[in-house]
């Protein structure tokens, strides 16, 4: 028996509707319906009714924030210098900021919670501080690996080309790298981004006890909410979506940075 | 007295950390409005050379002086040279416009100014009105004509183009030929080319200078390189070439590729020499008529002439002629004296070709060379199928590979008994060096061999040539 394309691709198309388009149509369902099933705006209205919910949308989005530019800031100087050497051992050097990735994650964030400890005392004395911090260490790879392979891909020829022409090495890194290696920061800051607008577990751990947008969804869902924690989900979702559009272009290098993981 | 010279290179020499030197002793004086070529093969350093001038790379040792003044250490932003890449290197984040302006917005130049300049370039590339357009929409021709807009805009005192036609196809490569050409007789703007093709060298520069493996071979005009090469390696590389090695035999008489032929350069009797005959100044005759005698092998018609293979004995000689030949035919082979250019060799090794049996022994002359062919072709091993491979796993043709066998002049001994040595001859030179002769044998291969020896021989004696294993030194040559 010859299998045709159509025949091929039965098991992707089940897998396809069966965890992608019918989770998505029963969220919107319950984003939508009321407790007795009815068509309702009332989740939507309340959301942003709701000061609780609100405040933590916006506090999300500041401890999301926060981390991605303390991200950038140390990793595009990192992927900078490690682009630009002439070391032999390159590779190695990018192996050891990937190599805390091959930690359990929770093990990780368990031990920056001693040094922190250690170090303050009382880790609920600065929540949002060490929320970043661990943050921060959880998702620097994700940052510096895109802005590494972009800049490492750089014709070096554009470099001498703008120094030929009369520019200096400032003038050449403004002009010419850092426009350059734009595609590397979009792509370094969604994957950076999206993830720290909802990872509750790391604010978990690190004692902080103020909602973000994940652990607000999942406090609704297991009050039985459904509904709101279905909207709440949604919202999210069009948020993504809005990121994802506006660094369609650094799609590419995202993939390429993920592939190095 | 006024100093002409733009650019000068004294000693320029730049070697690696792992003792690989790019240059050696590179000297070089370039006259305001030259077109300068450095001519060579891949990896010969002529990229290396264009890199130090234009302040990408810095020379070990040795000065560079613009208009007579050291710019040796200065960074590449502080030279008023400027550069047009390999592979153009426009930027791509910036349009036409942009890309143009950037030199001049780094001097920053008053905003109107840069306008009219950069126009006034756009026209001189025959581009007018692209000023907005993106670099990925543009051809390679014309990403290259942007290129040396960008460069020229700056109006430089010289400009480096670093194999700017290398990524075009032929016809529009002939055609920026003549623009390049065109454009550096027009702005009088002192040009430095590199190129690994002897056309494009011969096409457009004032002055050629010939490099290999660092070091500069020849430096002259076009004319002077292929007439008078200085040496095997630049007879080569210049145009096609036969090239022997041969000995003077008497005043303005020369032997070699099988004959004896008059030339117009006296040197001394017994003098081991090159001789380079261009293939168009050799002439087909009736085999009486020429001073060797050979048969064509192979004639390929290349639209203005043949391109005609004879063999004579072990030679071969390349002929280009108009008129065609037939394979098989039996000719004679007659070169003008002016024709032949002879070369005094400084190196007397003696090189002949041995081919592989199929017992993968060499053999040479019906003789057996004791040695194996997987120790002289390194990597290379035999298959079960009895096959041979090389390191990169490619079969090897034992029909078609021949190993180049290098032996010096004194590790050759002479002997009476015929059947000991390797190949048989009669002496047909010699000469007293001091305290050894030198021996020429000319071998019934019509390969000569050099040999020195303490002792006495007569000339015409008949002796065999035995040439120890040990002193053998076997190269193997990888054919595309």
């Amino acid at each position: 028996m010859k299998f045709s394309r159509k025949t091929l691709g039965i098991p992707y198309s089940v897998f396809l509707i069966l965890f992608v388009v019918l989770p998505l149509v029963v969220l919107f369902f319950y984003a939508f319906t009321n407790g007795q099933g009815q068509f309702t705006f009332a989740n939507l209205t309340g959301f942003f009714t709701d000061p609780n919910a609100i405040g933590t949308l916006i506090y999300s989005f500041a401890i999301a924030a926060v981390t991605t530019i303390v991200c950038l800031l140390l990793a595009y100087p990192t992927a900078y210098l490690l682009a630009m050497s002439s070391l032999k051992s390159k590779s190695v050097i990018v192996m050891i900021f990937v190599m805390p990735m091959w930690i359990n994650f929770s093990l990780r964030i368990t031990a920056m919670k001693e040094i922190l400890t250690f170090l303050e005392g009382n880790l609920s004395m600065y929540p949002f501080l060490n929320s970043v911090i661990g943050m921060t260490y959880d998702f620097l790879p994700f940052m510096i690996l895109p802005i590494y392979t972009t800049i490492s891909r750089l014709d070096g020829a554009l470099r001498e080309a703008a120094m030929d022409l009369g520019a200096d090495e400032r003038s050449t890194f403004l002009t010419v790298t850092l426009p350059l290696s734009v595609p590397g920061i979009i792509s370094g800051v969604s994957m950076v981004f999206l993830p720290a607008m909802t990872n509750y577990v790391v604010l978990d751990m690190m004692n902080n006890s103020t909602y973000i947008m994940g652990s607000l969804i999942g406090s609704y869902f297991a009050a039985y909410n459904w509904h709101a924690g279905s909207m709440i989900a949604l919202i999210l979702l069009g948020l993504i979506c809005l990121f994802t559009l506006l660094s369609g272009s650094g799609e590419e290098d995202n993939q390429r940075g993920g592939a190095l993981l | 007295m006024e100093n002409t010279n733009i650019i000068e290179l004294k000693h320029v020499t730049r070697s690696f950390e792992d003792g690989f030197n790019a240059v050696t002793d590179f000297n070089l004086e370039v006259k305001r409005g030259e077109f300068v070529t450095f001519l060579g093969p891949s990896g010969c350093g002529k990229t290396t050379t264009l890199r130090m001038i234009a302040g990408f790379d810095l020379p070990t040792s040795g000065e560079i002086l613009l208009n007579g003044r050291s710019i040796t250490d200065l960074p590449p932003y502080r030279r008023p040279i400027n550069t047009v890449f390999q592979r153009y290197a426009l930027f791509p984040h910036m349009n036409i416009y942009d890309n143009i302006a950037y030199g001049l917005k780094q001097k920053k130049t008053p905003k109107d100014l840069i306008e009219k300049k950069v126009k006034k370039v756009l026209s001189l590339v025959d581009l007018e009105g692209f000023e907005r357009r993106n670099v990925s929409t543009l051809s390679g021709g014309q990403q290259q004509r942007i290129a040396i807009a960008r460069a020229l805009v700056n109006e430089p005192e010289i400009l480096l183009l670093d194999e700017p036609l290398g990524a075009l196809d032929l016809k529009m490569r002939q055609e920026m030929q003549y623009e390049l050409k065109d454009m550096h007789d027009k702005l009088g703007i002192t040009f430095i080319y590199v190129t690994h093709d002897q056309e494009e060298a011969l096409t457009m520069s004032d002055k050629i200078v010939v490099m290999n493996e660092g070091r500069v071979q020849q430096i002259g005009t076009p004319e002077d390189i292929y007439n008078e090469p200085i040496n095997a390696f630049v007879a080569d590389f210049i145009g096609e070439s036969n090239i022997f090695n041969g000995i003077m035999t008497g005043k303005c008489k020369v032997r070699f590729g099988g004959g004896e032929f008059d030339c117009v350069d006296d040197v001394a009797e017994g003098t081991h020499i090159t001789a380079v005959v261009r293939p168009e100044d050799i002439e087909i005759t009736a085999p009486e008529k020429g001073i060797v005698q050979g048969t064509v092998t192979n004639v390929i018609f290349k639209g203005i002439h043949y391109e005609i293979t004879v063999t004579a004995g072990k030679n071969e000689y390349e002929i280009q002629s108009t008129k065609n030949a037939a394979v098989g035919n039996r000719v004679g082979l007659f070169v003008e004296p002016d024709g032949i250019h002879i070369m005094i060799a400084e190196d007397h090794t003696n090189v002949f070709y041995a081919d592989i049996n199929k017992d993968f022994r060499l053999e040479y002359n019906g003789h057996k060379i004791e040695t194996s062919v997987t120790k002289i072709i390194t990597g290379s091993r035999r298959l079960e199928d009895g096959s041979l491979v090389d390191a990169q796993g490619d079969v090897i043709d034992l029909n078609r590979t021949r190993i180049r066998v290098e032996i010096q002049p004194e590790d050759i001994e002479m002997t009476d008994e015929q059947d000991t040595g390797l190949v048989q001859g009669n002496i047909s030179n010699l000469i007293y060096q001091g305290d050894h002769y030198s021996y020429v044998i000319q071998t019934d291969l019509e390969q000569d061999f050099v040999v020195y020896d303490e002792d006495l021989w007569n000339m015409g004696d008949r002796v065999s040539l035995i040439m120890p294993l040990d002193k053998m030194k076997f190269i193997y040559n990888r054919k595309k």
